[in-house]
């Protein structure tokens, strides 16, 4: 008997962990670790070297990966947010990077194309960029939350508009920024070998935890995704709290434009966060946050977005080209909605209850 | 003053009596004249010549059949944005099998319509019988359809297929139209051999549309998906067919868009399921689903192609205002259909219901 | 099959999460006759027919139609036209952006083509012959809600049916049209034709119906010949008085307290966007008084103009005597007021958040954005009124979404309570859950207005208001047509204040 109760309450243990939501991009990520070990393990290896600047600096995969996945990281948390608040995702956030990091150039570069110093202060055109990103935000907002246009079809027009804003802001031209103090965003601090996007990332996810913790935004936001009427009822106002979301993603955008233009220290409009809209939906269901809106869970999608560059780096690792590298994540995405749609769910938990009824009988006869 | 009013009123009572598609395609059948007018008068007189026209729907031609196709998802209240994708891998398999495997004209076409089924067959399936969010499926399409279409050749190029290069210069005169050149001879205007699969599908599908009851279908189901199913009408199948119908386009489209350009390349028709959505909701389609029809949506595409005329020979000529116009156009359009969808329910709202029972 | 039956349906089952609509229901239909469909708001009536019509799957039981052996298979409404059945729904389903004449003949028929020369000439045949103000290429949704309604009948009664199902039609017509419609429900019995006639109004079913079939809470309450059954007794059979267990309840209160003191809450001229009528109210501390009337009568719209729940368009509000301005459920929230609304689903319940979360939900609204409630605090406050309410839960964590319809009432019941309202409206707060949670509610309910709450009941189930309450406003066709207080609260006096009219 007391056998028994100690297994059932493993099992519910066990269970529980299971149906926790960050179990998903955890097994994800176990997976394709134990892919890559059983197809090469060097792809794990971590050397310290010096670059061009004699900075120490650690390089391989792991470091690229939490490099390169900072961006995506940063822009799961608004684009977390902004799913579970309106139930749609905003696709224009790959132009509206484009359009915040053309902003910092231009505020940097005034109307020098190559000037020596910087025309103004970094952060003075962080801040530039950051409103010009919110109003962005804003603009999709307002369409979703007043004019109630669904958000996917609300962002197309800036996802078709926002790269040729971003050259227009810079006239089509490519400045070139050559102080070395630009680069840290994108590259290493002096001394330290980790690369500062991963820190930003960091703060970021710091922030945003704060926020959570010291705010009631994550209670609203998902009273309003899941029941818009009850949380009317309960004295929320969905359309602000739907339009807040979507200046907060808004304001990551801009973050990942500064770390984007710094990495390059100029920009290429058509392809300065390429597919990065795609990434970062896919981070979102990785995390296993429903892309109909609702219940979120922050550090998921996070984690998402670092296995998303897992999966990018390990592509490139058996030598996919990276405009290929759209088709195999397409493949991911499908497989991810198919498994948690409505319909297909109720078959599998039909199947997996059939399982378990026939799994008990059968010891029994 | 009072004969002046009374046309006003009949004329606003006759407005008011038009069914939304009627009402959203005579907006922009309107507008598109008007600019077009416009453009004679104070731009250039190179907007006289007929073979402007032409060379507009020449260069639009596979925009209009995935535009149409597009345009049909729209009616039954779903969105198709893999189109140009699509598109992409089409002219790229194309010019592959036409080049590398020695393959013919024909089985070019085969494998266009090919492709178009095999979207068509996958995506309809997961948006209408597994009910997942159509914009999710189609976007995975459309990376999917990029993705693949680098896989199968990663570099641009054109293609030297005797057969193809006879087919892209062919050019149609149209009698009686035309324009003197500065010597006086008279030149016909031409148009392309896309242009008569334009033709085609677009009178197909019209009649499709409006004469046959699968067409009333894809209306019921846009207007009311519920109310649909009530009627007795089968709402997955309409769902499913009519993505089928329009990644087929997709696939025709491609196919005209390779005969158009004459080459492969995976940069082939970027941004064109933006401009077809685009099309579609300039040309008067709902996004709401309902409303709409391909003529609507053929205007849709010359309007397009009309004010990047327009834009560009005012000298605006960058090539970032194309992208800025269109969207501006679209942000228009989307706001006036918005609008009018509030207007149309205040007015019915009004009318007396005082029994009306809630839920 | 019974003799003369066009339609048997036997012990169906439906259930729906949390929910359990129809519990072993038969229903009989002969030919040629009018049978009304009677219960109140959530018996089961729509559900039914919906089963029937194929829009809902069945758990169990089977339906049998006259010329089938056997039990007909009915999965979709196109079954059910092909069967023979045609339904009129209490929602419009037709497709507003279709023409009027589209809307008749979509869905029907055989072949491929349409001839619409042949399909408006058709309609306008139909729409002349029923006297429908409505051209056949107009389209239907710059028709009145009145003619959709119509062009819906004039849809069902066009198809060669057996059994016609009109599931609250009259509620959209005004009295010309109803006199209109029960011409032609006459005709059709003529032919022949099994008639289903669901409606609230009383006088429309003694005026055409031949029979009656009532149902409670998803249960057949009785099938009834219409002489054998008075207007009272059938409201009385509809709201339900077999609840003897609850007669430990008693109302102790005062019937009328502190006369003289301000009101916790006044309204003059109260009105909203929800098309009721102007009305007056004020309660004061410790009373309980409730709004009655039946179904569509505006007693919800009532309370949700009190709570700012739809847009108010006049009226002037006092709470404890200062006049104070009510347009959002905040400010009403903010003045001490807190509304339990009418659908736990859709205005109730935030189906996927924890227990924990629904009940902490309004307080920490109000409590604003930058103060959250540590999650120990939370979890205090959901545990304490767990205990106080009994709430039968897994964990604090579990979603609220996967409690018994009784438990997710009492979650939101216990989120109001959290908030220490002064006024407290529950409108329906005993719908659809079972008899020993409906007690409990009642009980606090005197309970909370002895500590000096004001309460405001709104209860389908007469009974239930009568022990509760100290005043009743009456109210009908979304007027407020009376007030009853201390004798005049008896079972037979709120009846016939409903009813109206005739004195039974």
């Amino acid at each position: 008997m007391t056998e028994k109760t100690v297994l059932r309450k493993q099992e519910s243990w066990i269970s529980s962990i299971l149906r926790h939501q960050i179990i998903i991009p955890i097994a994800a990520l176990l997976l394709l670790s134990l892919f890559n070990l059983i197809a090469d393990p060097s792809f794990f290896c971590i050397t310290l070297g010096h670059n061009s600047a004699g900075n120490p600096v650690l390089s391989g995969n792991l470091i690229t990966i939490i490099d390169c996945g900072s961006e995506l990281a940063i822009l799961a948390i608004g684009m977390t947010l902004v799913t579970a608040a309106s139930g749609g995702q905003d696709i224009s956030v790959g132009a509206a990077i484009a359009i915040s990091g053309s902003v910092i150039i231009r505020v940097l570069c005034g109307t020098n194309t190559r000037p020596d110093t910087l025309q103004a202060p970094i952060i003075v055109a962080f801040l530039v960029a950051c409103l010009v990103a919110m109003a962005f935000g804003a603009f999709n907002g307002a369409l979703v939350a007043f004019f109630r246009i669904q958000p996917m079809v609300a962002t197309l027009i800036l996802f078709t508009a926002g790269r040729s804003i971003a050259a227009w802001i810079n006239n089509n031209e490519l400045p070139v920024i050559s102080d070395e103090s630009f680069t840290y965003f994108g590259g290493y601090l002096p001394g330290i070998p980790i690369p500062t996007p991963f820190f930003i990332a960091l703060l970021c996810y710091l922030i945003t935890w704060a926020v959570l913790k010291f705010t009631t935004l994550g209670l609203y936001v998902q009273s309003v995704g899941i029941n818009e009427k009850t949380a009317h009822l309960n004295g929320l106002n969905p359309v602000l709290i739907k339009l807040a979301t979507y200046i907060l993603l808004g304001l990551c955008v801009a973050v990942c434009g500064l770390i984007k233009v710094s990495r390059i220290s100029t920009i290429n409009y058509s392809v300065i966060a390429k597919d990065i809209e795609m990434d970062a939906i896919l981070a979102v269901a990785l995390g296993g946050n429903s892309l109909s809106g609702g219940k979120f869970n922050m550090s998921a999608s996070i984690l998402g977005a670092y296995v998303i560059q897992f999966l990018t780096t390990t592509l490139y690792k058996f030598n996919v080209q990276s405009d290929a590298l759209s088709a195999y994540k397409a493949v991911v995405v499908i497989v991810l909605v198919v498994l948690s749609a409505p319909s297909v769910r109720e078959k599998l938990s039909a199947l997996v209850r059939k399982l378990h009824t026939s799994g008990q009988t059968t010891p029994a006869a | 003053m009072a004969p002046q009013i009374q046309t006003r009123s009949r004329l606003r009572s006759r407005i008011s009596r038009l069914s939304d598609t009627n009402l959203l395609t005579s907006i922009t059948v309107a507008v598109f004249i008007v600019m077009y007018l416009c453009a004679i008068l104070f731009l250039q007189r190179g907007f006289l010549k007929p073979q402007t026209f032409f060379n507009m729907l020449n260069a639009n031609a596979a925009l209009v059949i995935m535009s149409c196709g597009l345009t049909l998802v729209m009616i039954t209240g779903g969105i198709d944005i893999s189109v140009g994708g699509v598109t992409a891998l089409v002219s790229m398999c194309s010019a592959v099998y036409l080049d590398y495997h020695g393959g013919n004209l024909f089985g070019a076409l085969l494998i266009s319509l090919g492709i178009g089924l095999a979207f068509g067959l996958v995506q309809g399936y997961l948006v209408a019988y597994l009910e997942i969010q159509p914009f999710i499926v189609t976007l995975a399409g459309m990376f999917f359809a990029r993705g693949m279409t680098t896989i199968v050749h990663s570099e641009p190029f054109n293609v030297a297929h005797q057969g193809l290069v006879a087919l892209k210069d062919t050019r149609i005169s149209i009698p009686f139209l035309g324009s003197f050149n500065k010597r006086g001879d008279f030149i016909p205007a031409y148009m392309e051999i896309g242009v008569l699969a334009v033709i085609a599908v677009t009178a197909g599908l019209f009649a499709v549309l409006k004469w046959t009851k699968t067409g009333r279908n894809f209306y019921a189901v846009g207007g009311s998906r519920q109310s649909a199913l009530m009627l007795g009408i089968n709402v997955k199948r309409t769902v499913f067919l009519s993505h089928l119908i329009c990644s087929l386009l997709a696939g025709l489209g491609g196919f005209v868009f390779f005969i158009h350009v004459g080459s492969g390349s995976p940069a082939h028709a970027s941004g064109y399921e933006m401009n077809a959505i685009a099309s579609s909701i300039i040309g008067g389609t709902m996004l709401t689903g309902g409303v709409g029809n391909v003529i609507g949506t053929f205007f849709g595409v010359m309007s397009l192609a009309l004010i990047q005329n327009i834009v560009s020979s005012v000298g605006f000529d960058q090539p970032w205002w194309t992208g800025i116009t269109i969207a501006v156009m679209l942000c228009l359009f989307l706001i006036v259909q918005s609008i009018i969808i509030v207007k149309r329910k205040q007015s019915n709202q009004s009318e007396p219901s005082a029994n009306a029972e809630k839920g | 099959m019974r003799e003369k039956s066009v339609l048997e349906m036997h012990g169906i089952y439906k259930s729906f999460p949390g929910v359990k609509a129809l519990q072993n229901v038969d229903f009989y239909l002969r030919e040629g006759e009018i049978h009304a469909l009677m219960g109140e708001n959530g018996a089961g009536k729509s559900t039914l027919i919906k089963v029937l019509t194929g829009v809902y799957g069945k758990d169990a039981g089977e339906i049998y139609l006259k010329g089938h052996s056997g039990p007909v298979r009915i999965h979709s409404p196109q079954d059910a036209q092909n069967a023979g059945i045609s339904t009129v729904y209490q929602e419009i389903s037709l497709c507003p952006n279709l023409s009027v004449a589209e809307n008749i003949f979509i869905g029907r028929g055989k072949g491929m083509r349409v001839s619409w020369k042949q399909m408006n000439s058709d309609a306008a045949k139909l729409l002349t012959s029923l006297d429908i103000p409505a051209k056949p290429t107009q389209q239907l949704a710059s028709c009145s809600i009145a003619v959709q309604q119509m062009v819906a009948i004039a849809r069902a009664v066009d198809m060669d049916c057996r059994v016609l199902i009109l599931d609250e039609p009259t509620s959209s017509l005004d009295e010309s049209e109803v006199a209109k419609l029960f011409r032609l429900m006459r005709q059709l019995r003529e032919r022949g034709v099994g008639i289903v006639f669901v409606t609230h109004f009383l006088d429309q079913v003694y005026e055409v119906c031949d029979r009656i079939t009532v149902l409670r809470n998803g249960q057949l309450v009785g099938e009834y010949e219409i002489e054998a059954l008075p207007r009272v007794q059938l409201v009385s059979k509809m709201l339900g008085k077999e609840l003897d267990d609850m007669a430990d309840i008693k109302n102790n209160l005062p019937v009328s307290t502190e006369k003289d003191s301000v009101p916790v809450y006044e309204a003059k001229g109260l009105c909203s966007t929800e098309g009721i009528q102007p009305f007056d109210f004020e309660i004061r501390r410790g009373e309980v008084n409730g709004f009655t009337g039946l179904l569509g009568s505006g007693r919800s719209e009532s309370v949700r103009a009190i709570f700012g729940a739809d847009r108010v368009t006049s009226g002037e509000v006092k709470v404890n005597g200062t006049p104070v301005q009510i347009k959002k459920p905040i400010d009403a929230m903010r003045h001490g007021i807190a509304y339990l609304a009418e659908d736990r689903k859709r205005d109730g319940i935030v189906g996927d958040l924890s227990v924990r979360d629904n009940i902490i939900l309004a307080l920490q609204v109000k409590n604003g954005f930058f103060k959250p409630f540590s999650k120990a605090k939370a979890i205090k406050f959901a545990r304490e009124y767990i205990k106080l309410l009994d709430i039968k839960t897994a964990s604090v964590n579990t979603p609220v979404a996967s409690l018994s319809g009784g438990n997710q009432q009492k979650v939101i019941l216990a989120r109001w309570l959290l908030t220490h309202p002064n006024y407290l409206i529950l409108d329906e707060p005993t719908r659809g859950i079972d008899v020993g949670t409906k007690v409990e509610i009642q009980k606090l309910v005197l309970k909370l207005a002895a500590e000096g709450m004001s309460v405001t009941f709104i209860s389908s189930e007469t009974d239930e208001m009568l022990r509760t309450c100290s005043r009743l406003l009456v109210m009908r066709d979304r007027k407020l047509v009376g007030e009853l207080t201390g004798d005049q609260l008896t079972q037979s006096h709120i009846m016939n204040t409903i009813a109206g009219g005739e004195q039974a």
